[in-house]
């Protein structure tokens, strides 16, 4: 008995998902830091956490529907749909820069909300209904720009601060990414509102009986993740200042892939925003220390695939030995 | 006659606890035999050790005069040792026949199917147990009963020589259960040896031939069921004397709290009418398909009913949602634990105050502690056995689990409390113990109204029941005089004191 006490402890310590990959994330950085000199430089260090805060807000929003046990496919797919939204209608149709960006965030908004209810109201599966978004925004992205990236020019200085500037040192999406973190990490772990998310993907028959209203989490849910990827799409446009379809293509994978090394579960109910921060992070890391050691782009994709596979055979053996 | 199987001394530990010690059980062909425990005595380690899914730290199995050692799934069921479990093992969308040779489908040449052979055989396999299934239908199509035959006829496809069933009436009406009682007579006549594991002990004594019981993994006693009567299995099984097996009536009636007037629904219930008062347990009883469910789920305001009325406290609350309703005093403890109940893979607190988690709050934060103060509290209250606080529900005991959903709808604090079979499947002791709280409820000025399936249970615990027959409240007795023959009377649609 008395040993228990301690291998509990052990346990514990193991079973908290991201002190175990801080933990991987801080060999990792040492070790690279050693094999490529230009790992710590402010300029690697700097475009590493540019190129990782527009997945990063993808995998916050992911988190949230993950663990209410949906999965949002469309992520990729309505960030480029409010990065050329947002751009057109600035360069074609002269509409003010900031009123551009509200009807960009306001129809994410909306992609939201009729994807929670196909799912809510209609019941189809998650998959199925942001398969389709996927393709409908993605489609839609290449309608209004006929295909090429538009440049919006130095429209706004406040526009260009957003996206290129640093405060206190950090350039700003970063930044913006890690107030994201640590504010949406506080309510899903503490919110009366968030806690409820845990209950319905844990299961969801029973968070009705017990008086969750279940529709209302999912709608929120989704609408939550929508919205924030319409924003990191319109963080895109102002980091490149160009308005293009392709943008966040892949995108949806590598927040899943963040999300689920983080601790998020397929089948909903567990999952944290920390984690899928520090799993997105270990992603970049992975990405950049390629790039580093001359290993060529193409090698990123596979890489990823198998870091993802570890990741998840690594936790579902620490939950076998529970 | 010889043994057919005799098990020798077997014992069996997981982590440091001993799920068995030192057992020995034994059959012969064409006995039916009832293996009887509470709830972790281990019934079914020894059943998993019998099929070969678990191997037995020591001990010796011996079939039909030959000592089996390393056995396994494949080799038991090659032996003729099958076992049908409580949840079915069927895939829905498949044929009947493809079902039952699952895994071992006649094949033509080149790997086809000879979906002739399998037809034909999977009939002769359902004529012993005088069934006529279409064996072409999807097995989800038919009834559970008609689905456990199949399972059964599954087992026995293998040339069983040993069924084990285990809680195989949980989900059955009383005439389905009849049925398969007398397909049992029918297999018993061939010579097929039979466990029939069940916590229903009527059942135990109409059926089995033969008694095995354990008590925390131990064997405490085997005979002929000739040789005692079911307070010696109970006293057995339990390991002490019940001084009752239920706890005393009220004694008085409070204030009304909940008036339910001509509510319907269309395809589940109609009219129906009752009232709940303080300090008072009443009883709903009727067979599955009667709409007991459907109607306490619209009084909690999960549906919503057609017409009619419902008031708490005199007050109008037919349109309210279950979350008002649950802030009013009113909750509903569904049947279904697993599936409706708990959160499985969350903790303890976690589960306690999934209901109320507006009381553990602060500025709409969650606090830690509060959590903590409550859950620890309740699951204290119910006399929850657990290790930690922090452990996942799914890990306790079905009995335990039971007293932490209790303790989840005991932490809103409500006045009127509907539980859905508030006792299935638990065993005879943590059964006292729920009984005994919900009286302790009562006198506390609580309205409780429950629905059981079982018999004794409604008269027993009941101070007044009722009763519906196909979505029509039929019959109100009192439990001081009613009888189980009455009540079946009005349940069965012979009776009805409310004809309109």
């Amino acid at each position: 008995m008395q040993n228990s006490q301690g291998s509990s402890i052990l346990k514990k310590l193991f079973g908290l998902r991201e002190a175990s990959l801080a933990l991987i994330i801080i060999v990792f950085a040492a070790l690279l830091s050693f094999m490529a000199p230009g790992f710590l430089s402010t300029y690697n260090i700097n475009t590493t956490l540019i190129g990782l805060s527009m997945d990063g807000i993808l995998a916050v929003g992911m988190t949230l529907v993950l663990v209410v046990g949906g999965i949002d496919l469309s992520v990729g797919s309505v960030m480029a749909f409010a990065n050329v939204l947002a751009g057109m209608t600035m360069v074609t149709l002269g509409l003010n820069i900031w009123v551009a960006v509200l009807v960009s965030i306001a129809l994410s908004v909306l992609i939201g909300f009729s994807i929670s209810q196909f799912i809510t109201k209609i019941h189809l599966s998650p998959f199925i209904t942001t398969l389709s978004m996927m393709s409908i925004g993605r489609g839609m992205a290449y309608i209004i720009t006929k295909g090429s990236p538009v440049s919006i020019g130095n429209i706004s200085q406040t526009f260009d601060f957003i996206g290129g500037g640093k405060t206190f040192g950090i350039p700003n999406p970063g930044l913006i990414l890690i107030v994201l973190v640590i504010v949406m990490d506080f309510l899903m772990r503490n919110s009366k509102t968030f806690r409820k998310i845990y209950y319905v993907g844990s299961n969801e028959e029973a968070a009705k009986f017990s008086g969750i209203n279940v529709n209302k989490i999912k709608i929120m849910v989704y609408i939550l993740c929508s919205t924030l990827a319409g924003f990191a799409g319109i963080l895109s446009l102002a980091r490149f200042g160009v308005a293009t379809p392709t943008a966040g293509t892949g995108a949806e994978l590598r927040a899943i892939a963040g999300a689920v090394i983080g601790g998020a579960s397929l089948t909903g109910g567990e999952g944290t925003v920390l984690g899928a921060f520090l799993g997105i992070i270990l992603v970049g890391l992975v990405n950049n220390a390629l790039v580093l050691l001359g290993v060529s782009v193409y090698w990123q994709q596979l890489v990823v695939g198998l870091v993802l596979l570890s990741a998840v055979i690594i936790d579902m053996k620490v939950h076998s030995n529970k | 006659m010889s043994k057919l199987l005799e098990m020798h001394g077997i014992s069996k530990s997981f982590y440091g606890t001993q799920a068995l010690k030192d057992v020995d059980i034994k059959i012969e062909p064409g006995e039916i035999q009832a293996v009887c425990g509470e709830n972790g005595a281990g019934k079914s380690t020894l059943m998993n050790i019998m099929t070969g899914i678990l191997q037995p730290d020591s001990g010796e199995i011996v079939f039909e005069g030959q000592t089996l050692s390393d056995l396994n799934p494949r080799t038991a069921q090659e032996k003729g040792i099958s076992i049908v479990h409580q949840e079915l093992s069927l895939c829905p969308e498949v044929s009947v026949a493809e079902n039952i040779f699952m895994g071992r489908v006649p094949e033509k040449r080149r790997g086809m199917v000879n979906f002739k052979q399998m037809r034909q055989e999977a009939e002769k396999v359902l004529n012993r147990l005088n069934l006529e299934i279409d064996v072409k239908k999807p097995v989800g199509k038919l009834g559970i009963s008609e689905q456990q035959m199949v399972e059964i006829a599954k087992a026995l496809s293998i040339n069983a020589k040993i069924l084990i069933l285990d809680e195989p009436t949980s989900s059955l009406t009383d005439t389905e259960s009849q049925i398969l009682f007398e397909n049992l007579m029918r297999l018993k006549k061939e010579g097929i040896a039979i466990f029939f594991i069940s916590h229903r002990l009527t059942e135990i004594f109409q059926v089995c031939d033969s008694y095995t019981v354990l008590r925390d993994g131990v064997h405490v006693g085997n005979g002929k069921i000739e040789a005692v009567d079911p307070d010696d299995i109970v006293r057995m099984m339990v390991g002490r004397e019940l001084d009752q097996a239920y706890p005393d009536k009220g004694t008085e009636v409070g204030k009304n709290i909940l008036k339910v007037k001509n509510i319907s629904r269309k395809d589940e219930f109609e009219n129906i009418s009752f009232e709940v008062n303080e300090k008072e347990i009443i009883g709903l009883f009727g067979l599955i398909g009667a709409g007991r469910s459907e109607t306490m789920r619209t009084v909690f305001g999960i549906n919503q009913p057609d017409s009619g009325k419902i008031e708490l406290f005199n007050e109008d609350i037919t349109a309210n949602n279950t979350r008002k309703n649950i802030d009013q005093g009113l909750v509903y403890i569904s049947e279904d634990r697993k599936e409706q109940g708990l959160f499985l893979d969350m903790d303890l607190n976690a589960n306690v105050v999934a209901a109320d988690l507006e009381q553990v709050s602060e500025n709409n934060l969650v606090k830690k502690r509060k959590v903590k103060k409550i859950g620890e509290n309740f699951v204290e209250i119910m006399n929850t056995k657990y290790a930690s606080l922090d452990q996942p529900v799914r890990s306790l005991s079905g009995g335990n689990q039971q007293k932490v959903l209790l303790a989840k709808w005991l932490a809103v604090e409500p006045r009127i409390l509907i539980l859905d079979e508030p006792t299935r499947g638990i065993d005879v002791g943590t059964k006292f113990e729920i009984h005994t709280k919900l009286r302790e409820l009562a006198n506390d000025g609580h309205g409780v109204m429950f629905i059981s399936s079982e018999l004794p249970e409604i008269l027993g615990l009941s101070d007044r029941i009722l009763v519906m027959h196909q979505g029509r409240l039929v019959g109100e007795l009192d439990a001081e005089t009613a009888t189980e023959e009455e009540i079946m009377m009005y349940a069965s649609g012979r009776k009805n004191d409310f004809k309109n």
